[in-house]
């Protein structure tokens, strides 16, 4: 009732921020209380529980559609004009670039371009690209790849990449020019893009299967899905952050369209366009890595089958190769981005520039022809003994940590799983759906008002459609606990070194870092400690979901305004009460995204743990590969993870608006 | 002016933001201040009826504060913004009328334009920037580097042919930014604020630039300022504009002697008037006990310049149009002028 009557006098609520924003929390309160009281009341009742091995109407019907596209596939015009052409084709473009690398072709045992080829053929690119060094750096890295034991693993892992990033170029850069001129164009597709990343990697994968099988086709389809977002909105930012004036001036001087694009609006762009393809790379790889799932070969491969045998030490060894590959293809190209910048003035003349490039042509082939001759330069010679080693070496140390050190991971785990997750998995799946729904619904409306109400309502229903509500509660639970760690390393971390330059200075490359490996890796080292287990799961979500929400945690206290924090210092505040007083409420919109991006990294996440023992959505997902007959339900997991996703994303956000918009009208 | 043929004409101008701008025009709600009418339609006027003629060979000058609507008014004169009325002809030409492809031939080869914030392309050396309507107008590399070479001498670039835009300072800046619009040896020059974001030394020397090249080249400039002191300076006439339409055109001596209502007089009231005021102006009719032996001047002469003359005779001047007697001009007269009394 009240809230009509504020809706309606927008002037009075504008000139007393503060009893709305404390209306919206007692709001806020009230739900909590209502949700609590009601959901201990009636606990076990509507709980909506389903069986691992049982099936809803909607998950077997969901099985006879996947039957039904089974047998259709070589019939049905709409796959054998369209689905199974784009199979096809993405297939010979993998195979072509396989024979090149990887794999052993029709005539030949080893491939057609050996080991030393490969990387002679780097290090020139990476030289022509960026410089010496850094082309010394890649090359090591690959001979690195080699001797781990995992040549062609690496090798196939980095054509699968290559095809996808090819394709995504080939894809987003042009939507991206053309979004970047018709903001039109960029409206339409920004909830197609917003959707895609805000989706957990892991449930593309069991539809596109569905369409494409697994393989090396469905992997480059679901890596397209998500390295395209990324280079197509770099792309169009680059085209927009062109100044207008000089588009301006060159119109004035009668350019056409495409002469203004071509002449001043890609060479200004292009700088962050090289940056926009980094971004691409990263994204391809670590999807390539996580597309193992389906079957896509590689290093990905590797790491799934040790996790699933809990080989802590070979899946190390493998996750260390994808680090490698990943590092090296990362500072490589942001190397190149910072040499696109300088080129302007340092005024490389064209010649040189020429001569550079035929001579590493020259070398280049010179490398393939001796890797073609001689054996030692075609197939990587020993049996990757490095590898093995450290493989042996990692075991050894993780048996004699969990032997010395049992004790305290079990408390660790222990103290998180009995203090946190259980209580509040206890809690979620314990309650009536009904009430749980309607606590969702209740703070999408009080922070998003009835559009947002809808939505929830939406998504609710959906998921006890799926039949799967129980399982979503316990991935909820899960999430919301890395959540909160994660906040709370946020807010820590980010405050520290968002007042703290030195600080800043040494963690941010670490964060950096952080955020570039694929997020498969950060299973291993926990895998390791902790064993299968949710907390493992969780763990892993929160160190691949901080770097994000630290970023913009830190970025937020250093954009608090310095004559606000000189005012305040001047006004004799301590360093706590600067803090507690002056950055952190300043800095309250940078929180609530800090929150909205903790929640969905985590979520993207902890579906990922399913592979080592978190339970929930995730571990349905994962059965739905393995078992042809619980399909259907890996499928609707995968939606009811989506639409999970979807509120959380939706609801978060709202609070970072509404957050925002309180600090404006403070602000008045 | 008296210029048979008019270089640009402009009749009738108007360019309304917002929906439906044409209903605007004609209808009421044209009368209305841009306040009221902006609460009313959301439409914002930027240029009102604007109508002027700009002759061959003249620098018309167009000045008003941010937000009179004359950045707004020199665009809709290169079509940079379309229009929403009105008509504009350049040596009899229906601009309005050009389709893209005419457009775009108008401006590579017979307007050109300088933008306050340069608006050089900072991925091309300064010879590229020159050179650039040329190249897109396909003129080969030879043919157009040697045709910027003569620009880059004309503007004294001399020896930074190769250097980046961002290397050189803003006044350096605005002259590839001039050498550009001359390049193409067009019979326009649209100057949007060219000089605003140089310092005070850096535009007196630029202003100085401009009417060298005007003296050497006469090009017809249209060259728009919020500063008085530049219009004065440059303008053969100036246009004041106050929301969106045109409050008076004028010589600058027009102008300061002359205001056509309490905005242009508040406008020129701190400016110096002794230095553009003629002593046509303030010439009168001989008062009781003056006689005519004084010196004889000409109308044309700034009071500036008349002053040591008139105060060193001791009595009245004579100012003479030929043979015709326009008045007598004493000390007092100057004086008051120079101290600046409010009339």
């Amino acid at each position: 009732m009240s809230t009509t009557v504020l809706e309606k006098t927008p002037l009075k609520s504008e000139q007393s921020p503060k009893r709305k924003l404390s209306l919206t929390g007692r709001r806020s309160a009230f739900l909590s209380v209502f949700f609590l009281v009601f959901a201990i009341a009636f606990r076990g009742k509507a709980t909506l529980p389903l069986d691992r091995s049982s099936l809803t109407g909607f998950q077997e019907s969901l099985n006879s559609l996947s039957a039904w596209i089974d047998n259709n596939r070589d019939s049905n015009p709409f796959f054998t004009t369209f689905v199974n052409v784009v199979r096809n084709s993405i297939e010979w473009l993998v195979n072509f670039f396989q024979h090149g690398i990887s794999q052993s072709g029709d005539s030949r045992i080893i491939p057609q371009i050996g080991w030393l080829g490969v990387v002679v053929i780097i290090g020139c690119v990476v030289y022509a690209i960026s410089n010496f060094r850094m082309s010394l750096f890649a090359m090591s890295g690959f001979v690195v790849l080699g001797l781990l034991g995992f040549w062609q693993e690496s090798m196939d892992t980095l054509v699968l990449t290559m095809a996808a990033v090819l394709l995504s170029l080939i894809i987003g850069i042009p939507l991206g020019v053309l979004a970047g001129l018709f903001p039109k164009f960029e409206n339409f597709l920004t909830p197609a893009l917003d959707f895609a990343q805000v989706m957990p990697t892991f449930v593309y994968l069991t539809p596109v299967t569905l369409f494409f099988l697994i393989g090396p086709a469905s992997a480059t389809i679901v890596t397209l899905i998500y390295a395209v977002p990324p280079a197509l909105r770099i792309t169009a930012v680059a085209i927009k952050e062109v100044p207008w004036s000089s588009v301006e001036a060159a119109v004035s001087m009668g350019s056409t369209r495409w002469q203004a694009l071509r002449k001043v609006q890609l060479p200004q762009a292009k700088r962050t366009i090289v940056v926009g393809i980094n971004q691409t790379i990263m994204a391809a790889l670590s999807m390539v890595t996580i597309a193992a799932l389906i079957d896509a070969p590689g290093l990905g491969q590797v790491v799934v089958r040790a996790l699933e045998s809990l080989d802590v030490g070979r899946s190390f060894q493998a996750g260390l190769g994808i680090v490698i590959l990943a590092v090296v293809l990362d500072r490589s190209t942001t190397a190149a981005a910072s040499k696109v910048d300088s080129g302007n003035i340092v005024n490389e003349s064209r010649r040189s520039r020429k001569t550079i490039l035929t001579v590493l042509g020259v070398i280049a082939l010179l490398g393939i022809l001796t890797s073609r001759i001689f054996s030692w330069a075609g197939a990587f010679p020993g049996s990757g003994l490095l590898g093995a080693k450290i493989s042996t070496w990692v075991n050894n140390y993780v048996n004699w940590f969990q032997m010395h050190f049992v004790s305290i991971t079990n408390d660790i785990t222990n103290v998180v799983s009995y203090g946190l997750i259980n209580p509040m998995q206890t809690l979620l799946t314990q309650s009536p759906w009904f009430i749980t729904g309607l606590a969702f619904v209740g703070l999408s409306w009080i922070f998003g008002g009835k559009p947002l109400a809808a939505i929830s309502t939406f998504c609710v229903l959906a998921i006890v459609g799926t039949g799967l509500w129980s399982d979503t509660m316990v991935t909820l639970a899960s999430t919301l606990v890395a959540a909160i760690i994660t906040v709370a390393l946020g807010i820590l971390v980010g405050t520290w070194i968002g007042r703290n330059k030195k600080a800043d200075r040494w963690i941010r490359p670490i964060l950096d870092a952080g955020q570039v490996l694929p997020a498969f890796v950060y299973l291993v080292p926990f895998l390791g400690l902790f064993g299968a287990t949710r907390f493992t799961a969780i763990m892993a979500a929160v160190v691949y979901a901080a770097p994000a929400s630290i970023k913009l945690m830190a970025d937020g206290i250093r954009g608090v305004p310095a004559t606000i924090i000189e005012a305040a210092t001047a006004a004799g505040s301590s360093p706590w009460q600067m803090i507690i007083k002056v950055q952190i409420p300043s800095a309250r919109r940078a929180l609530a995204l800090a929150t909205n991006q903790g929640i969905i990294y985590v979520l993207a996440m902890i579906v990922v743990g399913g592979l080592v023992g978190a339970g929930g959505l995730g571990y349905l997902v994962v059965a739905g590969f393995s078992q042809e007959n619980l399909k259907g339900k890996g499928l609707a997991a995968g939606l009811a993870i989506v639409l999970l996703g979807i509120m959380l994303d939706r609801i978060t956000q709202a609070i970072a608006h509404k957050s925002s918009k309180g600090l404006s009208s403070a602000a008045h | 002016m008296s210029a048979p043929e008019p270089m640009i004409s402009v009749r009738h101008l108007w360019k309304v933001f917002g929906s439906n701008p044409e209903k605007i025009i004609g209808s009421a709600d044209a009368g209305l201040s841009r306040t009221e009418l902006r609460a009313k339609t959301g439409n914002t006027i930027a240029v009102r009826d604007v109508s002027f003629d700009v002759a061959p060979g003249e620098v018309f000058v167009v000045m008003g504060l941010s937000g009179s609507g004359k950045s707004t008014l020199v665009r809709c004169m290169t079509r940079l913004i379309e229009p929403t009325h009105g008509e504009l002809e350049l040596e009899g030409e229906d601009i309005l009328k050009a389709d893209d492809k005419r457009l775009r031939e108008l401006r590579r080869t017979r307007f050109s334009m300088v933008f306050q914030h340069f608006g050089l392309l900072p991925h091309r050396e300064v010879i590229d920037n020159i050179a650039y309507s040329l190249e897109i107008n396909g003129v080969g590399k030879e043919a157009r580097h040697a045709r910027a070479n003569e620009v880059i001498d004309l503007v004294g670039l001399q020896g930074y042919a190769h250097a980046y835009p961002e290397q050189l300072s803003g006044g350096m800046q605005q002259r590839v930014g001039l050498a550009r619009a001359l390049a193409v040896d067009p019979q326009v020059l649209f100057l949007d604020e060219p000089f605003s974001a140089l310092d005070p030394l850096i535009r007196r020397d630029m202003q100085a630039e401009v009417i060298r090249l005007h003296h050497e080249l006469g090009k017809t400039m249209v060259f728009i300022t919020h500063d008085l002191a530049e219009a004065v300076k440059l303008g053969d006439r100036i246009a004041i504009m106050r929301d969106g339409a045109v409050v008076q055109i004028g010589t600058p001596e027009q102008l300061v002697a002359e205001p056509a209502d309490d905005y242009v007089a508040n406008f020129v009231r701190d400016f110096p008037k002794s230095h553009v005021l003629t002593l046509r102006w303030i010439a009168r009719p001989l008062a009781d006990g003056e006689d005519l032996s004084g010196p004889v001047l000409l109308p044309t002469l700034s009071v500036r310049d008349a002053a040591r003359q008139v105060l060193e005779a001791g009595t009245v001047a004579r100012i003479m149009d030929g043979d015709k007697l326009l008045g007598v001009v004493g000390a007092q007269d100057i004086l008051s002028v120079i101290a600046g009394a409010s009339n």
